[in-house]
Formats: structure tokens, sequence, C-alpha cells
């Protein structure tokens, strides 16, 4: 009896072994999935002429196609509008968001339901038919080929989901908080902007990140609303970049463009990685 | 100073009756509690007073000023609640200082403040530190530093030592009773827990679905209950009861009839009131918990002060002494 206890047991032993190993296995491959593509962007950009043909994966230090995208106005001048477009964007939809998220998370007013879903409603329209009106929207406005007209576009879609982010963490803070500020004297702005806003760290973070992300990569509106190179966004100005001919397809530009306008993305995630952690409410509450 | 008075409180929500025409006045200086199970309306009858919740009819005053209408950080009113709610971000003397930071007061008037009332809570040496650091005990004295600071007429507490473990609660119940012995201040006081109710109120207050069902000294309470619910409500463990009927003439023609556990004595069969089989005994050490089934389906609790050397299973009588016996009505209304 003793013997077949300690045969089962060896073979749970092995299952479990096994079991580790399968799934080492199938993170490795979900890895290679996602992160082959960009390190084959990276070995292309790495390499020039007839040497972009080669398919061994083994990067050469080339710094041809960085060199000269770093001198060309046009792609330096579409980075710098890309951070202001993405940047303004996230600022004004995240202020927006806030207040947004104070009334409908924390207030009651007749109709709120309807107000949330009317939010939703608006970020289910697929971007393609909300162009032509926005086109409209963006002439009267007098925006036309100015980057402020990819600003007011993306909010568009920025604003629905920051608000409702924002205010799903907004019900969550407990009702006794805020009613010990009341007590306190709070106003309903102090009650948002001194008790509220500074326990929001890492929803605003994530959404602003997520907002932020979306606006960078955005390329429909991009195309469509702007005319002139020096006011191009990076995604348009990579899709734009053109051969020596017409019948040469520059490959090694468009890989090192792409990982350039990436970096900034992978600098913003890092900086706020340590933002994003949750729990920063925890323990002050209960006891 | 500050005396409170409601008259006839209601308060719905929707088709909701939370509170129903609540008439109360309390005295200054008074140490008032509200007990009653939980849903009965006590927290919502403080954040009616607390003015944090507005009221659907009736009228409240505090001082002898109407303040049904007066917005809840002017009504001189400071409440510590349940979760304590101190702010996560601030330090401790931020947390305290907070109201006075709200009303414009200068830094260093605030400061001078804390630092006073955060001695006299011996919290002086925590205030740079913030509420996740603190242990509930200490982050319950913050809570009550920072009602304090405000120098309320009134003080409100939302059952404020449910989240202690049993020995700090008997301390904080202690500093309390010393708080109001020092300050003299107005206390309204929301709890369920009954030994809190017994040892700090001078009145208390039996609410039950929105109803005051009766008002009185803790003694009175427990000696003269009103009617059944307070009967039951008040005294730990709860009276025993059983209906009338089943004990002929000694009901007097009373519907309900009712024994607290401390009164009944086990007596040989030939004295006994009542008898009935033992179905379980609990040690407690100070003292010994009978559960007695005196009918199919009625379990009485006997309170006894030694082991009563029965085995389980066993028939034992019960007696009592006759002013020990209460009696109700057909509306649960106590009947001499």
């Amino acid at each position: 009896m003793t013997i077949a206890a300690r045969r089962s047991s060896a073979r749970y032993r092995w299952q479990r072994r096994a079991r580790g190993f399968g799934l080492f296995v199938l993170l490795l491959l979900v890895l290679v999935y996602t992160l082959f593509p960009y390190y084959w962007a990276i070995v292309s950009s790495l390499r020039s002429g007839s040497a972009l043909f080669s398919t061994s994966l083994v990067p050469s230090f080339d710094l041809t196609h960085y060199m000269a995208l770093l001198q060309d106005p046009v792609f330096t001048g579409s980075i710098v509008n890309s951070l202001i477009v993405a940047g303004s964007t996230t600022l004004i939809s995240l202020a927006v968001a806030v207040a947004a998220a104070y009334a409908l998370g924390r207030l009651t007013f007749g109709g709120k339901k309807l107000m949330l879903m009317a939010i939703l409603v608006v970020s289910i329209f697929p971007q393609i038919a909300v162009m032509s009106g926005m086109f409209e929207l963006v002439r009267w406005f007098g925006l036309y080929n100015r980057i402020g007209s990819l600003i007011l576009a993306y909010l568009i879609f920025t604003v629905p989901f920051t608000v409702w982010v924002l205010t799903s963490f907004m019900r969550e803070f407990p009702r006794e908080l805020e009613e010990a500020a009341i007590m306190d004297g709070c106003s309903h702005w102090r009650i948002l902007t001194r008790v509220l806003l500074p326990l929001m760290g890492p929803a605003l973070a994530s959404t602003g990140l997520l907002a932020f992300i979306l606006a960078w990569n955005e390329f429909l509106f991009a195309l469509t609303f702007i005319l002139s190179d020096e006011n191009r966004t990076v995604p348009v100005a990579i899709g734009l970049i053109s051969g020596n001919s017409r019948y040469e397809y520059p490959f090694g530009p468009v890989m090192a463009a792409s990982i350039v306008v990436t970096l900034p993305l992978l600098a913003l995630v890092l900086f706020f990685q340590r933002r994003i952690v949750s729990g920063l409410t925890a323990g002050a509450i209960k006891g | 100073m500050a005396s409170v008075s409601l008259n006839q409180v209601s308060k719905s929500y929707g088709a909701v009756d939370i509170i129903r025409a609540v008439d109360l006045a309390i005295a200054d200086g008074e140490f008032v509690v509200f007990v009653g199970p939980s849903g009965c309306g006590k927290s919502t009858l403080l954040r009616l007073i607390a003015g944090l919740v507005p009221v659907s009819s009736g009228d409240i005053s505090i001082a002898d000023e109407d303040m049904t209408e007066v917005p809840a950080s002017k009504r001189g009113i400071a409440i510590v609640f349940q979760s304590y709610a101190l702010y996560p971000h601030m330090t401790i003397a931020r947390n305290i200082g907070f109201a006075l930071e709200t009303s414009g007061l200068g830094k260093p008037e605030i400061k001078a403040k804390v630092t006073d009332i955060a001695r006299m809570l011996k919290i002086d040496h925590l205030l740079g530190r913030y509420p996740r650091q603190l242990s509930g005990g200490q982050r319950q004295r913050v809570a009550i530093g920072r009602a304090l600071v405000r120098q309320p007429k009134v003080f409100l507490f939302d059952e404020p030592l449910s989240n202690l473990d049993t020995d700090l609660r008997a301390e904080m119940r202690v500093e309390i009773a010393r708080l109001h012995e020092e300050l003299g201040t107005t206390m309204v006081y929301v709890t369920h827990d009954q030994i809190e109710a017994m040892t700090l109120a001078d009145r208390i207050v039996v609410l039950n679905e929105g109803r005051i069902e009766q008002i009185g000294t803790p003694q009175e309470l427990y000696r003269q209950p009103a009617n059944q619910f307070v009967a039951g409500f008040i005294g730990s463990p709860r009276m025993n009861f059983v209906a009338g009927a089943l004990l002929g003439e000694k009901a007097r023609g009373a519907t309900t009839l009712g024994v607290r556990p401390e009164a009944i004595r086990l007596v040989p069969a030939e004295e006994a009131h009542v008898s009935g089989t033992l179905l379980r005994l609990e040690d407690l050490g100070h003292e010994h918990l009978a559960y007695v089934e005196i009918a199919r389906d009625i379990t009485w609790t006997v309170r006894l002060a030694a082991h009563p050397d029965r085995e389980r299973g066993a028939m034992v009588g019960l007696g009592w002494a006759e002013e020990a016996l209460y009696r109700f009505g057909t509306d649960g209304r106590a009947v001499a």
C-alpha cells in the first residue's frame, strides 16, 4: 500500500512538472507572437541596401536610416505635431472626464442614466461614419489643415471612454469619505479637487495613457484633415515616406520611423508604470 | 447650549419610508444612544440630524434654532464615521486640520489647534504619518480628533467602534465616556452593540422600522420595556417568550409572557412553573448558559452561575419570582 502511495505521489510530481513545462512553452509562443514583429522591424531598420533582403535574424548596426530620418525636417516636425496633438487631447479629455465623472458618479440628477448611455453611443459609431460630419465641423471652426482639427476630432473617441472609466472609478469611493468632506465644509469643487482627485492617480494614469496611445496612432482623421506636410502627424508621415523612385518601396526608412515613434509610448508606459499601481486607498478607510 | 429636537421628522426614498414621523427631544449635554436591528433607520436618523440627508418632512432644531434647511457644515455638528473616512492622501495633521483649512484659518492657528487636540487624544506623535500607517484604534482617535477640532455643539457617532476588536472596543468605550464627561457636549451615538448602549447612554432610543419603540434610561428599558420588541431587544441573551395559553392561570389573560434568562432558576419538578428537556449546556467560565426545550420548537435560555450538574437530555424544572414575569397583550404592548 505504501508502495502504491509512493508511486502515485511520483506520478503527481511528474504531472506537475509537465504542466509547468507546458505552460512555459505556451508563454514562449505568446511572447514570440507579440514581440517578433517588433524585433524584426528593429533588425530591418538597422540594415540598408541589399542587406535588407537577408533573412538573418542577427541585427547589424547600420544607422543610415535613423540618421536620414532625424535630418528630415518633415519627419521631426511630424513627431512634434504628434506630441502636441496627443498631449493636448489627453489633457483636455482628462479634464472634461474628471468633471463629468464626478457628476455622473457622485451626484444625483435627472437623466443621469440617459446621459451615460448617450456617451456610450457616441463611441460606437465607426470613424468613417462620423468623418464627413466632422469635416464640416472642422471647416466651420476654420481648423482645416491645422493640428487643432485633430485635437477636436480625437476628443470624440477619447472623451467617452475616459468618462466611462473614471465614472466607475469615482463610484468606488466610499460614501463616508465624501460625507466627511461635506462635514468639513467642502464645496463640490473642493471635494473633487482636494479629496477625490489626489486619490485618482492610478485611474488618471491608465486612462490618460490609453487616450494618448489612441491619439498617437490615429490615421484616418489625420490623413483627411491635414493637407500640408509640415502639419502632419507621425502615422501619416510614415505612410507617406517614399523611395527614390516609384518602383522602390522604402522598407528600411519605414521600419526605422516605426521604431522611433514607438519610443515615446514606451517611455510613457515605463514612467507611469509605478503610478498605475492600484491600492493607494487600501487601508485608509477600514481598519 | 445645544439641545436637539426633532419634530415629526420623516424620510422616504420613493415609496420606501425609512423614518416615520419621529419626535425626539435631546437635552443639552445629554448622551443619547440609538439602537435597533439593522435597517431600522438609526444611521439615517443620524444623517438627518447631521444634514447629510435632507428630511422629507418635519423640522429639526439645534440649540432652539431651526436647522431643517441649514447645510451640514453650518449646523455646528461633527460626526465620527464607522469607517473613520480619513483622507488617505493627507497626513494625520492635515486630516485633523482640514476643516479649519477649508474655513480659511491661518496656518499657525491651525497648527496650534491640531497640536492641542492631538495631545488630548494622545496621538501627537503620529501627526506626520498617513492613515494607512496607523492601527485601527489610532485611526479612530484621529477621526475623533477631526471632529473635535471644529468645536461642535453636538457630536454624532455612527457605530464608531464596530471595526475594532473586542479589547480595543472596551478601551475606546471608556475613552468616549471620558470625553463626554470632560467636554459636556451633547452626543448622539448609533450602535447595535448592547454593551455600548447600556454603558454609555444617559438615555437609549430603541428604533424599529423607522419608528421609536421606546425612549428611556438603560435601567428603564431593561426593567420596564414598553413592548415585546424592546423586551426582546434589550438584554443579552435575549428574553424568553412563550404564548400565554401555555402557562394557563399565570398568564392572567396576556397573549405573550416573557422571562429574562437571568431570572430563571433550576427548581425541583413540583415547584417548577414550566419544565423541559436540557438540550445543550455552554460553559462560559464565569457563567453557564443552558438551553431548555420547554415545548416543541420553543427553546429557552437559562443563565446559571454554577454548573447545574445535569446530563444533556435530562428533564429540568424552571422557576422564577412572580415579579420577573413580563406580560404582553395582543398588540405586543406590556400589560400589568
